[in-house]
Order: C-alpha cells, then sequence, then structure tokens
C-alpha cells in the first residue's frame, strides 16, 4: 500500500516540470502584455510570413520523415539478420554519433555540401554536376535526416527483432511469397516501431530552429525560427507563446493521424 | 550479390553518418582557421582548448549537469516504479500517459514552458534551472527503460524473500535490484547522453553567464565557430569511443568464459 508514496517526486516533477509549464506557456498565449485576454496571439498564425513558416515547416518535416522511414526500413531488416546486430553494433553505429555535439555535427555539412566543399570535389571526379544545396531547404531536410535518423532506426530494429521467427517461418510453410511475407507479416508487426519512429522524427522537424539556422543561411524560416526569434531577438513572448500553441496544435493533430495505424495503441518510444 | 547490395547500403549508412564526425576531426588538426583549406597539421587547437577557460567551464557545466541531471532522474525514476507496480491498471497507464508528454512534446515547447514558468515566479535563471530542466526530460527516459524489466519481474521470489525473513528493504536490493539493474543502467546512459547532447532545453532556461557545450556552439555560429571546439568535441568522441569499445570488449570475453 505505502509503495505508492514512491512516486511521489515523479509527480512533483510531472507537475512543476510537464502540467504547470504547460498552463503556463497557455496562460501567455491568451493574454497580451498588459495580461489582458486576447486571441490575437493565436489568430496571428494567418498573417503571411507566419503561415508560409508553418506550411513550410510541415512539408519539410513530412519529407524528412518519409526519407528517414524509407532509410531506416530495409536497414532495420538487413541489420536483424546480420550478426552484427548481436553485438552492440546498432548501438555503437547510431548512439555514438550522438557524442559528437549535434550542432557541430549539422556545422559540419556546411563544410561538406559548400561549392568547393568535399562532396563536390567528390562529384566533380566522376563527372557529377555539383551539387548547389547549401542556403536552401534541401539542405535543411539534409540536415533533419542526418540528425534525426537514428530516432526512426531504433524503434523500428527494436520492433523488426522482437517478430517470432516462427511466425515468419509459418508465413513461408503455407505458400507465402518473399512480398506477402513482408507486406502481410513483417510490417503490420512493426508497426508500433514505425509509429514511434515517425513520431520522433516528425516532431523535432517541424519544430527544430537550429538546423534551418545553420543549414538554411537565414533564408529557411520555419516556424522553429518564428518562435526562437520572438523569445530572443524581438522578445514578444506573448506571441511566442500562442504561436506555441498552434504548433502544438498541429502537432497534437499529427500524432492522431499516425496513431491511428497503431492499432495496439502501444507504440513503445524507445 | 544480394549479399554485397545489403553490406554496401550498410557501407554508405555509415559513411552518411560519420562523414561530418571525419570531417571535423580533421579539421581539428588543421593549422589556421581555415573551414575548406588544409593548410597544414597541427596541434595548435588543442593547445588553446585547454587554455581557454570559456572552454573548460563549459565543459565542466555540460557534464556536471549531464550527471546529476542522470542520477536524479534515474532515483527518481527508479522510485516511481516501485510506486507505478503497486498501483492499479487504470491510475498507472494515467501516470504512464503523462510520463510520455515530455518525450513526444517539442524541445522548443519544452524550453520555452520552463523558462515562462520561472520566470513567473520569480526564479531567475541559473545553472539549476537548466539542472531541474534536465532532470523532467531525463525521467521519463529512465521509466521507460525499467518499467519493462518490473513487468518481467518474478513477483513470487520478493514474496519468498519475505517469507524466508528478508526485510522488504533488503529483499529489495538483493533480489528486485538485481533484476532490474540492466534497465537501470540503460536509462542512466540514456538521461546522461539525452542531457550532454541537449541544446534547445539549455537554450531556453540557462542564464546568461552559463554555458554549456551546445550553447556555446550555437553563440559561435554566426561569427564562426573556433576549431578548439573541434578539437574538444575529438576529444571527448574518442573517449566515449574507447571506452564503449572497451566495456564491449569485457563483456564478450565474459560471454567466452560462461560458454
Amino acid at each position: 500500500m505505502t509503495k505508492k508514496i514512491f512516486s511521489g517526486p515523479f509527480l512533483i516533477f510531472i507537475l512543476c516540470g510537464t502540467l504547470v509549464p504547460l498552463g503556463v506557456i497557455a496562460f501567455y498565449g491568451f493574454t497580451d502584455r498588459s495580461g489582458a485576454f486576447t486571441l490575437d496571439n493565436i489568430t496571428a498564425i494567418s498573417t503571411s510570413e507566419h503561415w508560409q513558416a508553418l506550411m513550410l515547416a510541415l512539408g519539410l518535416a513530412l519529407i524528412s520523415t518519409v526519407i528517414c522511414l524509407v532509410i531506416a526500413f530495409p536497414l532495420g531488416l538487413i541489420l536483424k539478420d546480420s550478426k552484427l546486430s548481436k553485438k552492440g553494433f546498432m548501438v555503437f553505429i547510431f548512439i555514438l554519433p550522438m557524442w559528437m555535439n549535434f550542432l557541430l555535427r549539422t556545422m559540419a555539412w556546411q563544410v561538406l555540401l559548400e561549392r568547393n566543399g568535399i562532396i563536390n570535389q567528390g562529384l566533380g571526379f566522376f563527372g557529377i554536376p555539383a551539387l548547389n544545396i547549401i542556403n536552401t531547404p534541401a539542405a535543411v531536410v539534409l540536415g533533419m535526416v542526418y540528425d534525426y535518423l537514428p530516432f526512426m532506426v531504433l524503434p523500428i530494429y527494436n520492433a523488426l527483432i522482437k517478430i517470432d521467427k516462427n511466425v515468419i517461418e509459418a508465413a513461408y510453410d503455407l505458400g507465402a511469397s518473399h512480398a506477402q511475407v513482408l507486406g502481410k507479416v513483417i510490417i503490420p508487426l512493426t508497426v508500433p516501431g514505425i509509429v514511434s519512429g515517425v513520431t520522433m522524427v516528425f516532431v523535432p522537424s517541424l519544430t527544430t530552429f537550429a538546423v534551418s539556422n545553420m543549414l538554411g543561411g537565414g533564408k529557411v524560416n520555419l516556424i522553429g525560427n518564428i518562435i526562437e526569434q520572438e523569445f530572443t531577438a524581438s522578445s514578444n513572448w506573448n506571441l511566442g507563446a500562442g504561436l506555441s500553441l498552434v504548433m502544438m496544435i498541429f502537432i497534437v493533430i499529427s500524432m492522431a493521424f499516425i496513431e491511428k495505424f497503431d492499432r495496439n495503441g502501444e507504440g513503445s518510444v524507445i | 550479390m544480394k549479399k554485397t547490395l545489403k553490406g554496401l547500403y550498410l557501407v554508405l549508412i555509415v559513411i552518411f553518418l560519420y562523414l561530418p564526425i571525419a570531417t571535423l576531426m580533421v579539421l581539428s588538426f588543421n593549422s589556421g582557421k581555415s573551414m575548406n583549406a588544409w593548410t597544414g597539421f597541427s596541434l595548435e587547437w588543442y593547445v588553446e582548448m585547454f587554455q581557454s577557460r570559456q572552454i573548460m567551464e563549459a565543459l565542466e557545466n555540460t557534464l556536471t549537469i549531464a550527471f546529476w541531471a542522470a542520477t536524479a532522474a534515474t532515483v527518481i525514476g527508479v522510485a516511481a516504479c516501485i510506486g507505478l507496480n503497486a498501483m492499479r491498471e487504470k491510475s498507472r497507464a494515467v501516470l504512464m500517459g503523462l510520463n510520455n508528454i515530455p518525450l513526444l512534446n517539442a524541445d522548443i515547447v519544452t524550453g520555452i514552458s520552463l523558462m515562462l514558468s520561472f520566470l513567473l515566479f520569480g526564479i531567475s535563471l541559473n545553472y539549476g534551472t537548466v539542472l531541474f530542466a534536465h532532470i523532467t526530460f531525463c525521467i521519463p527516459y529512465v521509466i521507460l527503460s525499467v518499467v519493462p524489466k518490473f513487468r518481467q519481474l518474478e513477483n513470487h521470489t520478493y514474496e519468498a524473500a519475505l517469507d524466508l525473513g528478508a526485510s522488504p528493504v533488503y529483499a529489495f536490493f538483493k533480489v528486485v535490484l538485481p533484476d532490474i539493474m540492466p534497465g537501470i543502467t540503460s536509462g542512466f546512459l540514456l538521461s546522461f547522453t539525452m542531457s550532454v547532447d541537449d541544446f534547445v532545453i539549455t537554450h531556453f532556461t540557462r542564464g546568461a553567464g552559463i554555458n554549456t557545450l551546445s550553447t556555446l556552439i550555437y553563440s559561435q555560429v554566426k561569427v564562426g565557430i573556433r576549431p578548439t571546439l573541434y578539437a574538444l568535441s575529438t576529444v571527448i568522441f574518442v573517449t566515449v569511443l574507447i571506452i564503449l569499445i572497451t566495456v564491449n570488449i569485457i563483456s564478450n570475453k565474459k560471454e567466452d568464459k560462461k560458454k
């Protein structure tokens, strides 16, 4: 009975670190500088500058998420069958890069993508025309895919290795083709992993301001950049809070849409 | 044929992941500040790094915040799991849902909402506010790592220990703790890594004058990052690499002995 008490500190952190702050951000979002109620900060999203930033962020986040998924799923399948997976190879390959600061890793792409950078020199060597994507939305997408790919790979991989081998063998025994096994057995059983992977890539991509700042050269303004500027440069906190609320609504809508695919409702985040 | 294709795919992914890291490492040995041209081998950035108080302070802040945040989050998270385990299914589900909020919430929202709360309640931003914020976002990782271990737990062994005269505390440390230890370790390490790598939440909850490595790097993005930071990152990266390899070799040897 008394064991429940041990959850106390956790509850305090949920309350003070999560619930109260969410209340506070809502309070700021619905008030003006003098503290009076207003909807101006919410409706401010409809100005063309803000709306474009939100739509661009949604678009780039969607593209990045799809690319991550397309890269990660075959990767998961390959790793599942390889001997490497047993030796902690996964942790090595995908957690290790996190120990190089992510801002620096993203900055490194600036060096790599430059007109005379390593990548273009390599492409030139093979006679392929140079890529001029630095300071464009394409570079930002590349940065997002690079930064968040591990968050897609790990949950998908975890879901894949949990699949009972007997189930797959049974499907083959019953005459299923490779494509059928993949489409009717493996993919459905991986859905919880895919759902958490998609969420963990989509949300940070949608809300980032650092990646777009570094690889977009100030020309790619996402909703995250606008919000960050309200808190640092223009210091209109109420507007920043209001736009954050709108952004959260879009996240919740997207997640509700994604969760529909998760039939068991048990998307394991890690 | 199929095998070669698979191998090639793996190699391409590894190159994609590690090319930027390799670039930074190479540039850290470059003499001169150029980011594009190789102007000769030098260790000047490594020397400057150890002499820079700013960098050493940022490093110290990063590591101490990560250590205390991960430690506090582990203690609070494990305690929470003990409590959660004793609860009814319904209240547990509600709490697990709440636990997921910081994980699913955008970092920028977490950072801003914490910052606004601190300021609203008259708490000035400093080392403590960053630490509080880090504990908040680390706890969910610990709980998600430990809860599955509690589910796999054989409750009978704990009860057997009690029947044989162990006190609940003694039984917990002797019977339950060893079984959930892998979850605790991975929760701690995950928290530590996340804390070190965090930029956004620190960016909003830190006060003026307090830098972690991330915020220090970000402050230099516009003016050009000094290669000293590449040097520092290379040192950190290589250290972690060596630790991981050592741990792996030791645990592999242990497994071999068991066989």
